[in-house]
């Protein structure tokens, strides 16, 4: 039982901490909110510098093979400064993703460009009637003399008008119809066949909604063999919501430390608004929230190895936990900044939204609760 | 990192396990489940304070050379879970986490040489005297007096609040033996025998229908000056030093956890008509099992700083706050998943010794009652608002 940081887990927290307060600053933030792009290909080319690209990709693919941890400790900075960069969307799902699901030639032909920064991806898995139901994929895959055939909608594709190639899942279907099997398959994103209107996202970045109209693919653009995808969906989902966890730790972070600050420096009736008993205890109920979510966060990460109702059950744990702590001091934070909390001339607001999105992304705390009992009935009774 | 615990503390965890099936008696077992208050009655606590002195557990944080263990920080930690997780007897907390390191910190050899021994044996079983009518939260308002006569010290007043004042035969106290300009000056802390004569005991029932604290009225009470710990006026710092034991002991999550699997186990059960099942229910079950994960995880980040030998700073003073909160949360649970049953009244206690069938079924009968008592829980040891204040203070800076 360690939880301490290793040497190299706190030399990674150090640069990714300095990285983010010499380079993210408000200027920077207000330029990329809006760029169409949404983010910067300077930076994405210093994170591939740094090895943040490859940081979670195994060794034999030009990775540096690191885990959950490592991912958290980035994450948690990226929140303090609200890095925009596609980073979820290529490196914690879609190289997860492929990693985990492809062949060893899909996995040499695209892990390589992640970790050095000459691809970026996406993943398209959510759709509207599903709403957080991971399982249920109404896009259907159906089989053809040259590969596969394409049709659907996809929604909230975080970073899809960035991505070179997106990771789509399907309902594969063959001669007798619905196999009851989801598949991933690999699609350029310039395929003509595909539709993306991409959208500005709450609190930084972009997303987009797809459309495919029977999109033709070859054979092996269906990553690995063809077996159920929904367990390796349900695997790199659970790891994504423990890095967004700790991405809203640091963005609650700087929202905590920024109203401190503030109630320190504004004045009413005569004396500053931390004076006031009120404010005091408000502020150290937010502080004992950010430290519960860098709990729950921390927890998620260590158990994203796990087996999978164990994994599932912290990953939710975490995103319930976290979501209800996120809207509890990003909204206390707009509350003790008073009229001004408002505006768009602080970036309260800016970190406000950022954990609204985060609260919204793969479901809300109810969602995230509902599956947490259900996962637990399930283990009492089997 | 590592989650999981390394072969050594594996084995000292079977240790302990094994040592508690040896030890726990069905009946202190049963005697536990069925106290609804805070701490177990000395005839229950104590005679596993004695079994544990027997194997050398009798005081788990103090140093080795008054007796204690040795244990590491994880050791600590996993002999309080497991405890909690069989449900053992509350032992003489003020005696062996309160008094005792003020004693070890503090006292004189004298003191140490006789008090110690008695607090590991369970042969002194002690109370706290801190609070009183007027001084709450406001402790260092306290009045009752102590005034200098030959070799004694002449106390009167009176404290109120005092957990088990009518099973104690020692009381540690803090007294007022002059006025300094701050209120907090001119108090010492001192060591009373309960026979003393002048010592009247009234007891205080509380809401959940449990004798467990009373208040104490000292009429020219005559203490040995040799029963001062430290130096005279210095016992504010000493007493404080005390909360913090009580405050930072930091484990309580595993507590905590089995009181909600027995909530959990209620509500699954045919005699709640299955509570669980309603979708409102597991849910909030699911809620503040979460909440119980989050504090055991502060829990062990704290333990981990205490292990590599850093300061785990101001976020053990969480640890409090968020424990009697979610006590709150699992007995509030109780109170709904048990639902119509809730209404029924047992008044006689112990609950463990009724001489008549109960209303209710054993596994409910301490349901309402922890519901009333856990009350307490954000109020004494510094209520949640005083923890608040502290929190704003130590970790906030204003």
């Amino acid at each position: 039982m360690d939880l301490n940081l290793s040497d190299e887990q706190r030399l990674l927290r150090e640069s990714a901490e300095r990285f983010v307060a010499e380079s993210y600053d408000a200027d920077h933030r207000r330029k990329t909110a809006n760029d169409p792009l949404g983010f910067s290909p300077a930076v994405w080319k210093q994170f591939a510098e740094l090895g943040w690209l490859a940081l979670p990709i195994a060794e034999e693919f030009d990775g540096l093979g690191g885990g959950s941890i490592e991912i958290g400790i980035l994450m948690e900075a990226f929140g303090r400064g609200m890095v925009s960069e596609p980073y979820v969307a290529t490196v914690v799902l879609g190289a997860a993703l492929i990693e985990r699901c492809g062949s060893t030639a899909q996995k040499q032909a695209s892990l390589p460009k992640i970790a050095d920064g000459s691809m970026k991806l996406a993943f398209a898995h959510s759709e509207r009637a599903a709403r957080f139901d991971l399982a249920e994929v109404a896009t259907s895959a159906t089989k053809t003399a040259q590969g596969w055939r394409l049709s659907g909608s996809k929604i909230a594709v975080l970073d899809g008008h960035a991505a070179d190639e997106i990771i789509v899942s399907a309902h594969l279907h063959d001669h007798q119809g619905p196999s009851g099997r989801i598949g991933l398959f690999l699609v350029s994103a310039t395929a003509s066949e595909l539709s993306i209107s991409d959208y500005p996202r709450l609190g930084g970045g972009r997303a987009c909604n797809i459309e495919l109209s029977d999109v033709q693919l070859p054979a092996d653009a269906l990553l690995g063999d063809g077996k159920d995808a929904l367990p390796a969906i349900e695997w790199a989902v659970d790891r994504a919501m423990a890095a967004l966890g700790a991405e809203a730790v640091g963005i609650m972070q700087t929202l905590l430390d920024t109203t401190l600050e503030y109630t320190k420096i504004r004045r009413q009736f005569g004396r500053p608004l931390s004076a006031n008993q009120v404010i005091r205890h408000r502020l150290a109920d937010m502080a004992i929230q950010v430290d519960e979510a860098r709990s729950m966060a921390l927890r998620a990460a260590l158990k994203a190895d796990s087996a999978p109702v164990e994994r599932a059950r912290a990953a939710s744990a975490a995103k319930a936990k976290i979501g209800r702590c996120a809207r509890f001091v990003g909204e206390q934070s707009i509350q003790l900044h008073g009229g001004m909390g408002v505006t768009e001339e602080l970036e309260v607001g800016a970190y406000f939204k950022r954990l609204v999105a985060f609260d919204t992304l793969f479901g809300g705390s109810a969602h995230h609760y509902a599956r947490h009992a259900q996962l637990g009935r399930t283990t009492v009774s089997a | 990192m590592d989650l999981s615990f390394n072969a050594e503390e594996r084995a000292f965890q079977s240790e302990v396990r094994s040592f508690i099936a040896k030890n726990l008696t069905e009946e202190m077992k049963r005697a536990t489940a069925l106290t609804p208050s805070v701490f177990s009655d000395p005839d229950i606590g104590m005679a596993w304070q004695r079994a544990l002195h027997s194997r050398g557990w009798g005081a788990p944080g103090w140093p080795v050379e008054y007796g204690g263990p040795d244990w590491t920080p994880a050791q600590r930690w996993i002999f309080e879970s497991e405890c909690a997780r069989a449900g053992v007897p509350n032992v003489n907390v003020m005696g062996v986490k309160m008094v005792g390191p003020v004693i070890i910190g503090f006292g004189s050899p004298e003191q140490k040489n006789f008090y110690l021994p008695r607090i590991l044996s369970g042969e002194d079983y002690w109370c706290q005297g801190y609070s009183e009518p007027g001084s709450g939260s406001d402790l260092s308002s306290l009045k009752t007096r102590a005034v200098r006569d030959g070799d004694d010290y002449i106390i009167n007043g009176t404290k109120i609040w005092t957990t088990h004042a009518h099973h104690a035969n020692r009381m540690f106290a803090l007294v007022r033996t002059s006025d300094g300009p701050r209120q907090q000056d001119g108090i010492s802390f001192i060591l009373i025998d309960m026979k003393t004569p002048g010592i009247t005991t009234r007891p205080i029932l509380t809401i959940g229908g449990d004798h467990e604290v009373n208040q104490v009225f000292f009429d020219d009470v005559r203490v040995p000056v040799a029963n001062r710990v430290g130096d005279e006026g210095k016992g504010w710092t000493y007493g404080k030093y005390l909360l913090e034991f009580e405050r930072g002991s930091g484990i309580a999550s595993a507590k905590l956890r089995e009181g909600l699997r027995a909530i959990a186990e209620l509500a699954e059960s045919d005699l709640t008509g299955r509570a669980i099942d309603s979708p409102d229910i597991a849910t909030r079950i699911s809620e503040v099992e979460v909440d119980i994960d989050a504090l055991e995880m502060t829990e062990l980040r704290v333990l981990s700083a205490l292990q590599a030998g850093q300061n785990p700073g101001a976020v053990s003073s969480i640890l409090k706050l968020r424990n009697s909160e979610i006590r709150q949360a699992v007995t509030r649970l109780g109170v709904d998943v048990i639902g119509h049953d809730a209404l029924a009244v047992e008044p006689m206690r112990p609950l463990y010794k009724l001489n008549h069938e109960p209303a209710l079924p054993e596994d409910m009968l301490t349901v309402v009652p922890e519901y009333l008592n856990g009350r307490a829980y954000t109020i004494f040891g510094g209520t949640s608002e005083i923890q608040r204040d502290i929190i704003a203070k130590m970790m906030l800076g204003i």
